[in-house]
């Protein structure tokens, strides 16, 4: 069997290298233009080179004597056959590639395959100034549609030598793990031609294990090598004894390092990934849930460290109660696993769990950077105290350590006590909770080690459309925000408003609401939706002559969503909404919300307020009482940024937006929820208490105030809660008056005099 | 004729052949893929394979427990050979990376900067010339609170050469360098040093060469390439030009948040290009996404004497086309800007775009954009491969409007906070050498990239986020339920009815404060502090008494140790304020906790007739300020005020005892950018009524307060127009709402209100 595969190798090397680098080359060009909308010119220009160059072979053939005609055609007739032939090959060399795919349940009886290190070209030396620039060949990563880098995963096999003796390791748990969950992820495609990332075949997880200078050599005669470029090597244990290199020391060209313990000097800034230790002997001990408190503050739990730092080490225990220091066991039973154990004044702990009485784990380096200590550290929810000189710590390209750990020089390892003692406990609540989520999500196994480091590659080679900084660091279920319209900007007095009027029938009042905005000084534009589908909106004549501009929209629905939509006509941040049936606030009243709103921009702003409360079993139940507090304004007269009629309509989660226009009601709940769940911050009431004619009225008019009413706005609210997992809502307990509201003041000087009057 | 029958005898053959060899084929192909359904079907059956696609199948749980670890003997071997100690690796790391392989660990001595502190000398001047932006950087180090004027207490040593300008065919290059700068006191081949550094090499080849020897020196230099930046031991350094502003020039132009956000044009640029040598391809490429209406590439090859010789095809209609259109103009009508490379990799457009809020797509492969240690350029800009050049239109198009929302804004606070002037460009280089010698200090990464910035992030004062005004709502954390009240006592306590003492009674009532300090400022030795606990007893709050010295105005800001509270509610001793008004304006401070919340307000206006600011206490329709007499203050702003603030303006409040309010308030919209927050009180505060006022100085320096002398308020023009100076602005933003409570004044019973002692 080995012989055979060994020649079809050879066969296909030899025969088909041309024509692969022909295909290589067509790719790149293809997928070039594939990636993204420029196709059209690209395909245009080649058209024409293509027609020109037919054109010129025709007039030759043309010019010759017809005799020979036949001839020639028989000639071409030939060369068509062959060149079917050719393609017969290629065609053929596609289909094995598939048929020969990935096959990862004979891992223990891999294919032998046959090499003589000594006839291969030299392996790629390692290229130290590699970025992504400049050792990374883009073209490849062709594959716009999903934004995302695809990787081939080479055949798994066994290089032997001519004795048929291995010269590569044969494949751990762990790597199998990683290249198993590689295949089976959105990232894997089985055909090489269609791929950006390759991963040799190769388990280069400990140094140790691996002879360089045979390796070196296999990477560099793969036949997707190419000097290593877009491949990319997962090594976890750099180096060797004695001198201990902190980068993978197998000669690797341009191929991409994930590598565990680098160092500054060896690590290639944006271009290899620093990765984690794994810790797979740990893996197996089971935990029980930590304890609620952690009687250690400090624990140190390495065992191979260097009899300076445990000098140092021990110094610390003497004087801190509160420092666990452990070592090795001696004179172990049988049956306990040495590496599942640690020792403290001869008594025996089981590891990791003693881990989880301590609040911190102290991470030194032994000979090498990187230490599956830290695996263990994560996974007992201790936090990394990393004491451990020019070390690049695990995914530092994306992860924020700063607010999972901390960070000493090594010098000053005798005073890591004192810092930590000054951490509160509030702080090392929230680091711990960082550290849960940084195990939970990036470490804890082999294939959230691998799919890391693709997502990360994947951002360097789509930066449009790569995590951000929250994305990476912000553990899921923590409620925070940042409101969208974070610059703290007041945007100029002159840029008014525009009222958007939701209007159904009520001509009268609508054409009253209107005379009275016209006499806002910071009014722009009147902006009606029509929403009634069945009575056209009166006729132009009919309609009130005012100062200010003014626009019809007929909507194509009865929606009550309609009156959120970002129309193209607003050309005001601020937007007033109001209902039609709204003709009882003064123009004082409303010049003062369009103040308020400008000193609050991000949020809603309005005069009717609302209120939830929790009922006994949880729920929340809709109060429309005056009260203390306030949770809700109502939209029937408010102020906003029309960013959030962008989010309300585009981005809103679950069903609600369906659920307003099928129930023709609590739009204006759904809005709160919108604008507090963005911003983190309470609606603003503004102005004194007014009775509000039908304020719970939506459209139609045929809504009144009782009890149904109430439980279904009740309903909306228990139903959007359910839709965003939370309740964003927040309660205050002010409302917004002008400086000199009710102040001893002459009345005439007041700025706004006019508020609070019916 | 027989040739003709010789040809189709051989072609029948081949088709022959052909065929025979592709049919075999095609059988072998069919028999593969029966084979292959087999195995699929029986793959089927294991569980593993459930989740894999049909060409891959996985091996069974139990197989894979049999398969080794990689480090299955990790834990007990490796200690044995280990042979250097820490201490030798870390001195052979000393001796092995040097220069060009410098890293913090290697080339700095952080132990001295432990040792003395974060201290920055600079050399007395040289007598070489000296460019003004050369000259700010100076300025700017010297009125850091880091600077000290003794190198013998120094960590870090600045230059007094002027070595911005490495071209050598620039006038301000100056030469010799090397030998010059070797023969300084504290050189020591650059340990601890840093230069500063804006145009480096020079035609053609643009080198990133400096012309001397750096040794160990950092280098924070503009139009860093990455392969020539040390990582994490240099700095890479914005491109700024000759007119840069010292301190708080223009700020960023977006003057509104408007929606939709996108502007007229998608993309544009317009430049020189270069139509050879390095770095010329870029530019010369841009064309191809030039389509004359929402993309806008103009280029220009009218520059330098001999244009003419060295212009290409496109040279002429380009350069017609150029013309046609005004650079300021595309840059505020273009959602985003080209920032393409030049002959260096940095360009001044990068700047010029982040300030007119036009988003950066940044075409130069290998340039370390500025700050990058710190910024996540990511979220403010498009840092895009020159090789897709043609991708950038379609990507562009596909950024959903929040995308660009946020990106707008980013790219308009990074600006705001890092690059606007040359003096918070210098502190951010600082700063940032800050974060990397003491790490456990070390700012979050999220507290550089979100309003206020990391400048106003002080490790000095807490590494605890907590402990800060401004991350509530990111990190999602409870403002606190307590306060510290903190009164400043001028004068001494007769009797049981003393003012103060009717204050402190009031706020042993509140249930929310729960620790109350006085700070003595009076002459006369303070009332033991027995009396006070007995007044506490009961309460189970705390009462301190803090005999303070110096007794100056400015203490009374003074993050005192004994403080515990992030929320403090600063007094001053006559203070009449009742329970619910302190309760009230507590509840309003916990929603907007990085505000001043206070009661009697104060305002300012630009006087256009004196040209100046001038500062007035007459009632009116708006407010700038609120005083600090009676307001909660976050403790933050204390340690600002103290640790912050120039010297010069804190010793003009305690030279005077006055204006130490307003110095607060624009401290605090500094910061923020907003105005303070005015609540409702029940009585007129007592500034109003002259009677109350005291005058006269007190013999041994205690702190007076006079509201009604014309010379007191005389001195807070005076106060206004230096702290403006100072800010290199008007700080102050004016507010026309005050917060009430909800029912203030309403028509409901007064038993359903929560406040009615504010009302009644």
């Amino acid at each position: 069997m080995p012989e055979t595969n060994l020649a079809r190798h050879r066969f296909d090397t030899l025969v088909l290298a041309p024509i692969t680098i022909l295909v290589m080359l067509e790719g790149t060009v293809e997928n070039f233009a594939h990636r993204r909308n420029e196709r059209r010119s690209i395909r245009y220009l080649n058209s024409v080179n293509c027609a020109s160059r037919y054109k010129h072979k025709v007039d030759n053939i043309m010019a010759l004597r017809r005799e020979h005609q036949v001839v020639i055609l028989i000639g071409l007739v030939a060369v068509l056959l062959l060149l079917w032939q050719l393609g017969g090959f290629s065609l053929k060399r596609k289909e094995e590639t598939v048929a020969t795919s990935l096959h990862l349940d004979t891992v223990n009886k891999l294919p032998k395959y046959v090499v003589e290190v000594d006839s291969l070209a030299t392996s790629a030396k390692t290229d130290q100034k590699c970025k992504m620039h400049n050792c990374f060949n883009v073209y490849k990563c062709g594959n716009k549609e999903a934004n995302q880098i695809t990787v081939y995963l080479y055949p798994l096999v066994n290089y032997v030598d001519v004795n048929f003796d291995s010269i590569t390791p044969s494949i751990s748990k762990e790597f199998y793990e990683l290249y198993s969950s590689i295949a089976s992820s959105r990232y894997y495609v089985d055909d090489p031609t269609k791929a950006c990332i390759f991963l040799p075949p190769i388990d280069l997880l400990n140094q140790n294990l691996v002879t360089a200078a045979a390796v070196g050599p296999i990477l560099n005669s793969l036949p997707h090598w190419n000097h290593g470029m877009n491949n990319l090597l997962f090594n976890m244990l750099p180096g060797k004894a004695p001198d201990y290199s902190t980068s993978l020391d197998v000669p690797h060209g341009k191929a991409i390092v994930a590598g565990g313990g680098f160092s500054h000097w060896t690590y290639r800034n944006e271009f290899d990934v620093s990765i984690p230790v794994f810790s797979p002997l740990t893996q197996a001990a089971t935990l029980s849930a930590p304890p609620a408190y952690r009687k250690w503050l400090l624990t140190s739990a390495q065992v191979n460290l260097h009899n300076d730092f445990r000098v140092e080490l021990e110094a610390i225990a003497s004087e801190n109660r509160d420092f666990l220091l452990l070592e090795k066991c001696r004179n172990v039973p049988e049956n306990v696993p040495l590496n599942q154990t640690r020792c403290w004044r001869k008594e025996q702990k089981p590891y990791p769990q003693i881990l989880q009485e301590s609040i911190f784990c102290l991470i030194l380096p032994t000979v090498r950077l990187g230490q599956s200590a830290l695996s263990d550290a994560l996974r007992t929810g201790c936090i990394p105290v990393f004491v451990c000189d020019t070390y690049v710590l695990p995914f530092s390209e994306v992860l924020d350590w700063k607010r999972a750990s901390i960070v000493l020089y090594e010098n000053h390892l005798p005073k890591v006590i004192d810092k930590l003692r000054k951490i509160s406990p509030f702080e090392i609540k929230r680091m711990s909770g960082q550290v849960d989520f940084f195990w939970r999500e990036y470490f804890s196994s082999m294939s959230s080690i691998a799919l890391t480091t693709l997502q990360i590659i994947n951002d360097r080679v789509f930066p449009e459309v790569a995590k951000g900084y929250t994305d990476w660091n912000k553990a899921p279920g923590v409620s925070s925000v940042q409101s969208p319209l974070f610059l703290p900007l007041m945007p100029p007095e002159s840029d008014g408003f525009t009222a958007v009027i939701l209007a159904y029938d009520r001509v009268e009042s609508m054409f009253k609401l209107i005379m009275s905005l016209d006499r806002v000084p910071s009014l722009r534009l009147i902006l009606v939706i029509w929403n009634n589908q069945q009575k056209p909106f009166p006729a132009r004549r009919e309609w009130p002559i005012i100062d200010h501009d003014w626009k019809v929209i007929q909507t194509s629905q009865n929606k009550l969503s309609n009156r959120f939509f970002p129309y193209k006509e607003i050309k005001t941040e601020a937007v007033l909404s109001i209902d039609d049936d709204i003709v009882m606030l003064t123009t004082d009243e409303i010049e003062f919300g369009y103040q308020v709103w400008r000193e609050f921009p991000d949020t809603l702003v309005g005069y009717p307020p609302r209120l939830h409360l929790w009922t006994e079993d949880r729920h929340l139940r809709y109060q429309s009482e005056w009260t203390n507090n306030i949770s809700i304004v109502l939209t029937g007269a408010a102020f906003y940024h029309n960013y959030f009629n962008y989010l309300y309509t585009y981005k809103m989660p679950g069903d609600i937006k369906d659920w307003v226009d099928e129930h023709m009601n609590c739009e204006d709940i759904a809005m709160n929820f919108v604008i507090t769940n963005h911003t983190g911050k309470a609606p603003i009431k503004v102005s004194p208490r007014k009775k509000f004619l039908c304020s719970e009225c939506i459209t139609g008019g045929s809504l009144s105030l009782d009890e149904t009413h109430m439980v279904e706005r009740s309903t909306c609210m228990n139903h959007f809660m359910e839709m965003y997992g939370m309740l964003p809502l927040k309660a205050v307990n002010f409302r917004a008056d002008p400086v000199l509201f009710k102040d001893e003041f002459p009345e005439k000087m007041k700025k706004f005099s006019n508020m609070g009057s019916l | 004729m027989q040739a003709k029958k010789r040809y189709v005898l051989l072609v029948s053959f081949i088709v022959f052949v052909a065929l025979l060899y592709n049919g075999l084929k095609w059988n072998a192909k069919r028999a593969e893929n029966e084979l292959a359904n087999v195995e699929r079907k029986s793959a089927n059956n294991d569980e593993d394979s459930f989740r894999a696609s049909n060409t891959k199948s996985f091996l069974s749980r139990d197989m894979l427990q049999v398969l080794p670890s990689f480090s299955e003997q990790e834990y007990y071997d490796d200690g044995d050979e280990y042979v250097e100690s820490p201490k030798e690796r870390r001195s052979t790391r000393e001796h092995v990376y040097k220069n060009r392989k410098c890293r913090m660990e290697s080339c700095f001595d952080v132990e001295l900067c432990h040792r003395r502190g974060f201290k920055i000398y600079v050399y007395p001047n040289s007598g070489e010339k000296m460019s003004p932006n050369y000259k700010s950087i100076i300025a700017s180090i010297r009125s850091s609170h880091y600077y000290t004027n003794n190198p013998e207490q120094a960590c870090l040593y600045v230059l007094s050469y002027d070595t911005l300008d490495r071209d050598p065919l620039s006038s301000d290059y100056i030469h010799n360098l090397g030998a010059k700068i070797s023969q300084l006191k504290y050189w020591n081949n650059g340990k601890n040093h840093i230069v500063f550094n804006l145009y480096s090499g020079t035609w053609p080849d643009y080198l990133e060469d400096l012309g001397f020897n750096l040794g160990e020196a950092i280098l924070a230099k503009a139009s860093f390439g990455d392969n020539f930046y040390r990582t994490g031991f240099d700095i890479s350094f914005p491109l700024f030009g000759k007119t840069h502003p010292f301190k708080q020039g223009q700020g960023g132009l977006l003057r509104s948040n408007y929606f939709p956000p996108r502007r007229k044009y998608l993309l544009s640029f317009k430049g020189k290009r270069y139509t050879y040598g390095i770095g010329s391809s870029t530019r010369n490429a841009l064309y191809h996404i030039h389509n004359g209406e929402d993309i806008i590439m103009l280029t220009t090859c009218k520059h330098g004497k001999n244009w003419i010789n060295f212009s290409d095809d496109r040279c002429l209609t380009d350069n017609e086309e150029y013309d046609k259109w005004d650079y300021q103009a595309l840059l505020h009508n273009s959602t985003f800007c080209m920032v393409p490379r030049g002959r260096r990799l940095g360009s001044f457009r990068f700047l010029e775009s982040l300030q007119a809020a036009c988003i950066p797509v940044v075409l130069a492969n290998g340039w370390m954009l500025p700050f990058a240690e710190i910024i996540d350029w990511k979220t403010a800009s498009l840092p895009w491969e020159e090789r897709l050049l043609l991708q950038v239109p379609s990507t562009l198009r596909e950024f959903d409007d929040d995308v660009i929302m946020s990106l707008r804004q980013k790219s308009q606070f990074l600006w705001e906070k890092y690059f606007s002037s040359v003096d918070v460009i210098i502190r951010t280089t600082f700063e940032i050498i800050y974060d990397r010698i003491y790490p456990d200090q070390a700012r979050p990464s999220f507290t550089w990239n979100m309003e206020p910035g990391g400048l106003f992030y002080l490790p000095s004062y807490s590494t605890f986020i907590h402990d800060y005004p401004f991350y509530h709502h990111y990190l999602d954390i409870d403002v606190t339920q307590q306060f510290t009240a903190v009164i400043q006592a001028t004068t001494p306590i007769t009797s049981s009815s003393a003012p103060v003492v009717k204050l402190v009674k009031t706020l042993l009532l509140t249930e929310a404060c729960s620790q109350i300090v006085i700070i003595w400022h009076c002459a006369r030795s303070p009332p033991s502090a027995t009396r006070w606990q007995t007044l506490a007893l009961e309460t189970g709050k705390e009462v301190i008494i803090i005999d303070d010295q110096p007794k100056l105005m400015g203490r009374r800001f003074h993050p005192f140790r004994e403080i515990r509270h992030n929320a403090i509610l600063s007094l001053d001793e006559d203070a009449t304020l009742n329970v619910q008004e302190v309760d009230f304006a507590f509840e309003v401070w916990r929603s907007l906790p990085d505000r001043i919340v206070g009661f009697p307000a104060r305002s300012h206006f630009w006087d256009e007739a004196k040209s100046k600011w001038v500062y007035t206490s007459k009632w009116s329709n708006s407010y700038s300020m609120v005083l600090t007499g009676a307001a909660f203050i976050h403790r933050y702003y204390l340690a600002l005020y103290t640790d912050w603030l120039p010297l010069q303006v804190r010793n003009m409040v305690d030279q005077t005892s006055n204006c130490e309010d307003i110095l607060m308030n624009m401290l605090v919209s500094h910061v923020t950018r907003r105005p303070p927050i005015k609540v409702t009180q029940k009585k007129q505060y007592k500034d109003t009524s002259p009677n109350q006022a005291q005058s006269g100085v007190l013999p041994s320096g205690g702190v007076i307060t006079k509201w009604s002398d014309p010379q007191h308020f005389a001195e807070r023009q005076v106060c206004m127009k230096s702290f403006v100076e100072s800010f290199g602005y008007m700080p102050l933003m004016m507010s026309e709402i005050r917060f009430d409570p909800a029912l203030y004044k309403d028509n409901v019973s007064i038993t359903r209100k929560r406040y009615p002692k504010i009302e009644i």
